[in-house]
């Protein structure tokens, strides 16, 4: 849960700007991006998403980093990522 | 004891920890806390602990969110999620805690309808496809995830939601951080930031640790030698009769933090006058509940909460733990009658928290165990 968990933005969804969909270690899932809006991301670009919520733009190394940090932990990243993948957000 | 790969260069580190030596005076002996489990977990893992002098000892502080809840607001969920027509949603990391008559996990096995959720917006999304239902989000943690249950009830409130509210458990990281530096018990001369609360709240918020405690704090990432990095510049302070803050993880953390966060939660949440943390006891404006404008949303307004104080089990000292007082170690039910399977305290619990974090890697330092036991 306070995993930080680093996600490439695919596209925003059509109707709705808040929400864009991420690819997270090949799981794609839909989160809210309206905690970037002074400053949004745009597609390619990787954010550190926590419960649903991206918290902060980063760059591929931080995010490698991060990925390299949660693999690290193991069991509860496992977690975190089958939670995400149950995930509906919309 | 060994770095898995080459973005944990060892060389790297035994030159860290050199620097760390030589930055130490004669016979003084240094206590840094890190505040935050994330951390803890990546100096137990890599067992940081066994690179830095004797001189220099880490202490684990309440930075672990489902460490600091108190028996009694478990057991006030459960009673609320036993309400009629009530379902109610969790983090995963919230269902093994112990409250007083057993877990979510075990009210769940005995017919209570307690869901697992990845984000509040999940939780959102069951109100709307129970309109017969009362579902109830119990919002656990920092302001890591403050803004998200922040923006979740603005997304109800924007719906026109009446199915849908809050059990806010939301606590403040800073009035935790003061409540240890004002506590007799233990004498720190320096913190590690936490990373992720900072991405939100920036770096300021710690200025007073520096201004009115002397004490330096460097706001540190999660990698084996961004905490090295962090305690290095931390030494080096001290070295200089500094007490600064310092962004050692300006690669994620803004130093005024995410605005956009801070409005959210401001907009729908406001201070408790007080509020319970599992070892620290009452601490003043520490915790978040709803604001009036938001009573709709708030579950403790909607549902009757009993609210009774439950004391911890006697035999556990997570309180001593949280408060960097014990190492985990110390603790009389560490790893026999208390293990991440079986957990009677919180600080089991969560692979963030102390005791879980030490029972999983601890073997990595054996020798530290050693030390402590013959101390």
């Amino acid at each position: 849960m306070c995993l930080g968990i680093p996600g490439e933005v695919i596209e925003f969804l059509p109707d709705q700007p808040d929400l864009a969909r991420v690819d997270v270690s090949g799981v794609r899932r839909v989160i809210n991006v309206g905690l970037l809006a002074d400053e949004p991301p745009e597609p390619g670009e990787w954010v550190l998403i926590h419960v649903g919520f991206a918290l902060s733009k980063i760059d591929e190394e931080e995010a490698a980093s991060a990925l390299a940090f949660l693999e690290g932990i193991g069991q509860a990243y496992e977690d975190e990522l089958a939670a995400l993948a149950q995930s509906q957000i919309d | 004891m060994r770095f898995v790969d080459e973005y944990r260069d060892a060389g790297t580190a035994h030159a860290l920890a050199a620097r760390i030596a030589e930055l130490c005076e004669p016979g003084r002996q240094y206590k840094l806390m890190e505040v935050c489990g994330g951390h803890t977990h990546t100096i137990y893992k890599h067992g940081l602990e066994d690179y830095l002098p004797e001189a220099v000892t880490l202490v684990h502080g309440p930075g672990c969110p489902v460490c600091v809840i108190p028996m009694g607001r478990v057991d006030d969920a459960m009673h609320l999620a036993a309400a009629p027509d009530v379902i109610m949603t969790s983090f995963g990391d919230m269902m093994r805690v112990p409250g007083s008559k057993g877990s979510f996990f075990d009210a769940k096995a005995q017919g209570t309808d307690i869901r697992m959720v990845y984000s509040p917006l999940d939780s959102l999304k069951i109100a709307r496809q129970n309109p017969d239902k009362r579902v109830v989000f119990m919002a656990i943690g920092f302001e890591t995830t403050a803004p998200s249950t922040a923006m979740t009830v603005l997304r109800a409130a924007a719906e026109g939601m009446e199915n849908f509210s809050v059990f806010c458990n939301h606590v403040t990281i800073i009035p935790a951080i003061k409540a240890i530096l004002d506590s007799p018990d233990l004498r720190l001369d320096g913190f590690i930031g936490p990373g992720h609360v900072s991405t939100v709240i920036g770096c300021r918020p710690y200025e007073f640790i520096a201004a009115d405690y002397g004490k330096p704090v460097v706001v540190a990432g999660f990698e084996p030698l961004d905490i090295l990095q962090s305690i290095y510049m931390l030494m080096l302070q001290l070295s200089e009769h500094r007490s600064e803050v310092e962004n050692q993880y300006s690669r994620v953390v803004p130093w005024d933090g995410n605005p956009a966060a801070l409005r959210a939660i401001g907009e729908t949440m406001e201070l408790r006058p007080y509020f319970e943390w599992r070892g620290l006891g009452f601490i003043s404006h520490s915790a978040l509940r709803m604001r009036p404008e938001y009573a709709a949303f708030d579950a403790e307004l909607l549902f009757e909460v009993p609210g009774v104080r439950v004391a911890d089990p006697k035999a556990c000292q997570c309180g001593e733990v949280l408060k960097g007082v014990l190492k985990p170690w110390e603790c009389k039910v560490f790893g026999t009658a208390c293990t991440p399977e079986t957990p009677i305290g919180t600080c089991m619990v969560s692979p963030e928290g102390a005791c879980a974090a030490y029972y999983n890697y601890g073997r990595l330092t054996r020798t530290r165990v050693k030390e402590a036991s013959r101390s």
